[in-house]
């Protein structure tokens, strides 16, 4: 029925030249929006899209590339088996949900109350103090690490000289250790990670949140004061409940970006990890399995198994919150 | 009376608790950008003795010139770092702008998937197609080239993001269809109409592109292997690894690597943390 509708709506058209007809059919209006999401396309095809399938064409795959691409053997599951296995990728992920989980919790613990009172108690200087708490965030890793590296010396690092100096005052003597602690052994290495990534990233989560409570408007405060709530219930009771989507917005990056760290542990301790191998984390492990090891084929298992670690924990978080009755 | 007078004394003391905490707090995140700048000005010996310096010193020009000597092409790199960032912000501006421009005024077959796609691959890591990037560039022979960092880099999912955001709320459809009415191409509004109107959104998203690749270090550390074409973050990384290490040379180095973010987040903070938490607030 329809083709026929349109036939006889057509029909003046066509006494009119072909030409015109067709553009007419495709007028620039129609194929101008995908020429201009065509670089998009065309980039994400070449460098996002191809690689990506690439990957787990090699995941599969027993090759060094130094020896050609002729040299690639199928293996089917293997490096998949060999990296389950492997007691180095085990524990390299240990360390990756440790100092993920070491450093978002206090995170987590600091940024909402932080942006809490900055949202109630200051006016003029609120955007000085955010700003101050969000600098760490748009700097260079590589460069803050390194300034970290000589605070955290052990011999003339500046976080113990100040633990000397306190220690030096009656009474704290008992409380700060009396020896250098060496930031970078076994015992303290992923502690003095997860510091960093925590120093990085609480003023961008704070800022975050205070974005949030932005958006809460005033009356629902003002109403609950005239109902005589504490500051302390309009936290818990206002504030809390309201910026819950950017609760569960913060977490997920938490997630997604703490178990791919692999700047800061690199910077400070080098692709071994460290003592112990204690900073090694799983992609560091990736990085060395593929550029050291020259093994692109466990390298690529151990990328998608990372890959699948975090879209797990990621979709876990997420079952949490829509449990929790979280409502946008 | 006597109750709440109490109850105000309480309620301030603990607001100057908090304060003081905030202040603390603050303190604690500036300190690692103040040793940094005081070490620049110290010797290595100097920073090496106990208790560390906490002022500035005099040996600036003497850690410059350690810094000269151990990466003699410490310039090149920082040019390498300004030219990579720069190109890479004006494309992704460009490409950004396009694409975002047409999620936000046209209606076309596709779209809905289209832009599905685009927020789909926020979802990747990056650290996923990195090993067989390698490769495509080795492929391509743009190993040690800077091409093989911003061209991927030219035209990213967030900025997409951003634009469609943008250019949605801001300009007015029925202006497009007067231009139109006018007889100018779809192009020329893209370009002569819309480009000009953009400025706020070209700020925001600049300077976070602009950031993001000056500050990139994965990308360039599996690309570059000269050390005349390292970004100054390798560069930088390669001072650490040489012998007993210079720390006076290593904090001046660190100093200019930073020092025009820190500038120009002074100058822009608003912009910055606007372009920073645009995803996640509208998202």
């Amino acid at each position: 029925m329809s083709v026929v509708d349109s036939r006889a709506e057509e029909a003046p058209a066509m006494v009119a030249p072909t030409v015109k007809r067709l553009r007419k059919k495709y007028r620039r209006q129609d194929w101008a929006p995908y020429v201009f999401i065509s670089p998009f396309f065309i980039l994400f095809g070449c460098f996002g899209l191809f690689p990506l399938i690439f990957s787990i064409y090699l995941a599969f795959q027993y090759w060094d590339p130094a020896s050609g691409l002729n040299a690639m053997e199928y293996v089917g599951w293997e490096n998949f088996y060999y990296v389950l296995t492997d007691e180095w990728f085990l524990d390299s992920l240990y360390n990756t949900v440790w100092i993920t989980v070491v450093s978002s919790v206090p995170m987590q613990l600091v940024a909402l109350p932080l942006a809490f009172f900055l949202h109630t108690a200051y006016r003029r200087w609120r955007n000085v103090f955010s700003g101050i708490y969000f600098l760490p965030f748009i700097t260079s890793t590589v460069a803050i690490t390194l300034v970290f590296n000589s605070m955290f010396s052990k011999d003339f690092g500046v976080f113990n000289s100040m633990l000397t100096w306190l220690g030096s005052f009656p009474l704290l003597e008992y409380v700060f250790p009396s020896d250098n602690i060496d930031w970078f052994d076994q015992e303290h290495l992923r502690w003095t990670i997860a510091f960093i990534v925590w120093w990085r990233f609480t003023g961008w989560i704070t800022v975050l949140y205070l974005a949030a409570l932005q958006t809460i408007p005033n009356d629902l405060y003002e109403a609950s004061s005239i109902d005589g709530a504490s500051t302390w219930q309009q936290f818990w009771h206002i504030a809390v409940p309201m910026v819950k989507p950017m609760l569960y917005f913060t977490i997920s990056m938490n997630i997604i970006f703490g178990l791919q760290i692999f700047e800061e542990p690199f910077i400070m301790v080098g692709v071994t990890g460290g003592v112990g191998q204690m900073g090694k984390t799983a992609a560091m492990h990736m990085y060395s399995t593929a550029f050291v090891d020259s093994d692109f084929g466990t390298a690529s298992a151990i990328a998608w198994l990372l890959f699948l670690f975090i879209a797990v924990i990621a979709l876990i978080n997420n079952r949490i919150f829509a449990k929790s009755g979280m409502e946008k | 009376m006597s109750v709440s007078a109490v109850n105000e004394n309480r309620k301030s003391a603990a607001t100057m608790m908090g304060y003081l905490i905030v202040f603390a707090g603050a303190v604690l995140m500036l300190m690692p950008f103040w040793f940094m700048f005081v070490f620049a000005t110290h010797t290595s010996s100097d920073i090496l003795s106990v208790p560390p310096p906490v002022w500035f010193g005099s040996a600036l020009e003497q850690n410059l010139q350690v810094l000269f000597e151990r990466l003699p092409f410490f310039w090149n790199n920082f040019a390498m770092s300004l030219y990579v960032a720069g190109l890479t912000t004006v494309l992704n501006l460009l490409f950004c702008a396009m694409a975002g421009y047409a999620f936000a005024m046209y209606e076309f077959k596709g779209k809905g998937l289209a832009f599905a796609i685009v927020m789909g691959t926020l979802l990747l890591p990056q650290f996923l197609g990195l090993i067989p990037s390698v490769l495509v560039m080795s492929w391509l022979g743009w190993l040690n080239e800077p091409r093989a960092l911003y061209v991927p880099a030219a035209c990213t999912a967030i900025g997409v993001f951003m634009m469609r955001q943008y250019i949605a709320s801001a300009i007015p459809k029925e202006l497009l269809d007067a231009a139109r009415i006018d007889g100018c191409g779809e192009f020329g509004i893209f370009f002569r109409i819309v480009v000009p109107l953009l400025g706020p959104a070209f700020g925001t998203l600049g300077l976070i592109t602009f950031i993001g690749s000056w500050n990139n270090f994965m990308g360039p550390l599996v690309i570059m292997r000269d050390m005349e074409r390292f970004t100054v973050p390798l560069a930088l990384r390669a001072l650490n690894g040489m012998g007993d290490v210079p720390w006076g040379a290593i904090s001046v180095g660190s100093a200019l690597a930073t020092l025009p973010m820190i500038v120009m987040f002074v100058f822009a903070s608003k912009r910055f943390i606007q372009g920073m938490t645009a995803g996640a607030i509208k998202g």
